[in-house]
């Protein structure tokens, strides 16, 4: 089977500063994966690396056994921004926003078909935001903002979906929407990557865990990741000392 | 002194037709175009675009080609240097475009003092719009239905950049193209709202219709509508004013668009800073309840 992430010894420099250095990592279809380091450990520059967006000096990526290029053209990825990243006085509706998903498909002037907005619709249903079409997008809470855009990917059909830190601001409750409606998708066999700093959340919602800093520490099941020896390797020895002192 | 003496004598003078006709469609177009600039954060970008512009326009002036090709030319040469600048030095973004614009600027001033004949170039930096020849008024309506169409057939993918660059990329769309095509269109509409204003003033035209319109609605189509209604109607009076006061058309019309944005600030129902005061007070005051509630044992 095709791997629905794959890198290759990819290192990624900004200048003098080398974000990635020789990371390979596999992330498979029908999973949830959790993407863990501290601030600066390069969590969104290995996402911009996998949507091409940033790239790499040395080694390769592939998304279902294509380039970059060629994933974005079949709109294989979808992409849910950090909350900073997002304007959130913006004067487009929720209902706005997920047909963007559909906007590749779409004519000259992306004028939305019949079909389209049914896509829009089922995809709005499918995150539980069906009444909140009409809202604009600053008028909900942080885990319907989130799932705006989930919806957004499933709309453009992405089996392949990057969550950068999608519970940064979310209360616990709206959180586990997120994860159950995250582990449904995974089932259904889309391919699910995570950045996130929440570390309690980390059992429930993914089935493995990457440790980034710099380059791969580790991948393999959350249990093993979550090993105090492991997480003092990603988070420096502030973490062990703490818990030893608890 | 009567209404009809007021409104509809002016009219009697073919120069005030033109006039009218030019400002309206130049109202119209950067109002449109205006709506993306502040959603993309363009504002200071518009401003120096639309300055840099005018060595482009006195070059087109002197070569007697149309002035929309100075004007793209120079567009594109100044955003390529900011960018350049910023790139390759630690100089930082706001600071290269003050260079930038200012310095293009400059050489455009010295471009029309040693042309000769240089009346019609002085023009150019405030604006002539009561004498607007009836070639000038063709140029502006085709550069305008142009930018329009453009505007029109496109703000879909134009509002999705504004909106998120990233997921355009991700779906295979190219953000730098739709960025170029915005900027594009940023110097044809300078190149239109020229004749009205003037250099100096147009990116009042290419900004205050579009944060009056932002701060009146959430739906972006509707921006699309407000804002050309209430710059074409603001722009008309201003031209008025400027015939019965016999005072600087360029400056009254801007004028007049920075009182309507001012009176909407204050009075918008939904975004209006007095609304707002009312809305947090009211919230307050709920929240003040509700601990004095909580209190209660
Ligand atoms: N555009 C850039 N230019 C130069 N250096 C950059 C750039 N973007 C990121 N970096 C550097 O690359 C490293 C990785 O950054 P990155 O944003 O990928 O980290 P992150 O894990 O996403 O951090 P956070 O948890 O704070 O979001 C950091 O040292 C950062 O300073
Ligand atoms: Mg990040």
């Amino acid at each position: 089977m095709t791997s629905a992430i794959r890198a290759d010894g990819v290192t990624v420099q900004y200048g003098d500063v080398r974000a990635l250095e020789d990371v390979s990592l596999g992330v498979e279809f029908g999973s949830v994966t959790g993407l863990i380091g501290m601030n600066g450990s390069g969590k969104s520059t290995l996402f911009k690396t996998i949507m091409g967006l940033t790239r790499p000096v040395q080694g390769t990526v592939s998304i279902n056994g294509r380039t970059p290029t060629q994933a974005r053209k079949e709109g294989l990825l979808g992409y849910v921004p950090q909350s900073e990243d997002v304007d959130w006085t913006f004067p487009v509706s929720v209902r706005d926003v997920v047909m963007m998903g559909r906007y590749a498909y779409q004519g000259f002037t992306r004028k939305p078909t019949s079909a389209d907005r049914q896509v829009v619709e089922q995809a709005l249903e499918r995150v539980g935001l069906q009444t909140f079409g009409s809202r604009q997008i600053g008028q909900l809470s942080g885990g319907q903002k989130k799932r705006t855009f989930v919806a957004r990917g499933l709309a453009q059909g992405a089996n392949v979906l990057l969550l950068d830190e999608p519970f940064a601001g979310v209360d616990k409750s709206s959180e586990s929407t997120i994860v159950q409606l995250l582990r449904e998708l995974a089932d259904e066999g889309h391919c699910v990557l995570i950045s996130t700093h929440d570390l309690h959340a980390l059992p429930q919602l993914a089935d493995e865990a990457i440790l980034l800093l710099q380059s791969i520490l580790f991948q393999g099941p959350v249990a093993d990741a979550l090993r105090p020896e492991n997480l003092s390797l990603a988070f420096g020895l502030d973490i062990r000392r703490a818990e030893e002192s608890e | 002194m009567n209404l009809y003496s007021l409104v509809i004598e002016p009219l009697h003078y073919e120069f005030m037709i033109r006039a009218l006709t030019t400002t309206v469609l130049a109202a119209i177009v950067c109002a449109l175009l205006s709506c993306w600039l502040i959603l993309v954060g363009w504002s200071l970008m518009g401003d120096a675009v639309s300055h840099a512009v005018l060595p482009g326009v006195v070059i087109a002036y002197i070569a007697g080609i149309p002035f929309a090709a100075g004007a793209l030319v120079f567009g594109f040469i100044a955003v390529a240097a900011i960018g350049i600048l910023r790139g390759t030095s630690r100089i930082k973004e706001d600071a290269a475009i003050g260079i930038v614009f200012t310095t293009l600027f400059a050489l455009g001033l010295v471009l029309i003092s040693t042309t000769p004949s240089h009346t019609d170039l002085n023009h150019i930096i405030f604006g002539n719009i009561l004498g607007v020849s009836t070639s000038d008024l063709q140029q502006v309506a085709l550069l305008a239905v142009i930018a329009f169409a453009v505007l029109i057939a496109k703000r879909r993918d134009l509002t999705l950049y504004a909106f998120d660059p990233t997921h355009a990329y991700a779906i295979g769309l190219s953000p730098r193209a739709l960025g170029a095509l915005l900027l594009a269109l940023l110097a044809l509409t300078t190149v239109v709202a020229l004749q009205v204003v003037g250099v100096i003033l147009v990116v009042a035209m290419l900004i205050i219709p579009g944060a009056t319109a932002h701060l009146l609605t959430d739906r972006f189509n509707r921006m699309l509508l407000i804002a050309p209604i209430m710059s074409a109607l603001s722009s008309v009076l201003g031209i008025y004013l400027s015939y019965w006061l016999d005072a600087s058309s360029g400056g009254l019309v801007v004028l007049v668009q920075g009182v309507v944005f001012t009176v909407v600030y204050l009075f918008s129902p939904s975004h209006g800073l007095i609304a707002k005061t009312r809305q947090h007070r009211r919230t307050n005051d709920q929240w003040k309840q509700h601990s004095a509630e909580a209190q209660v044992p």
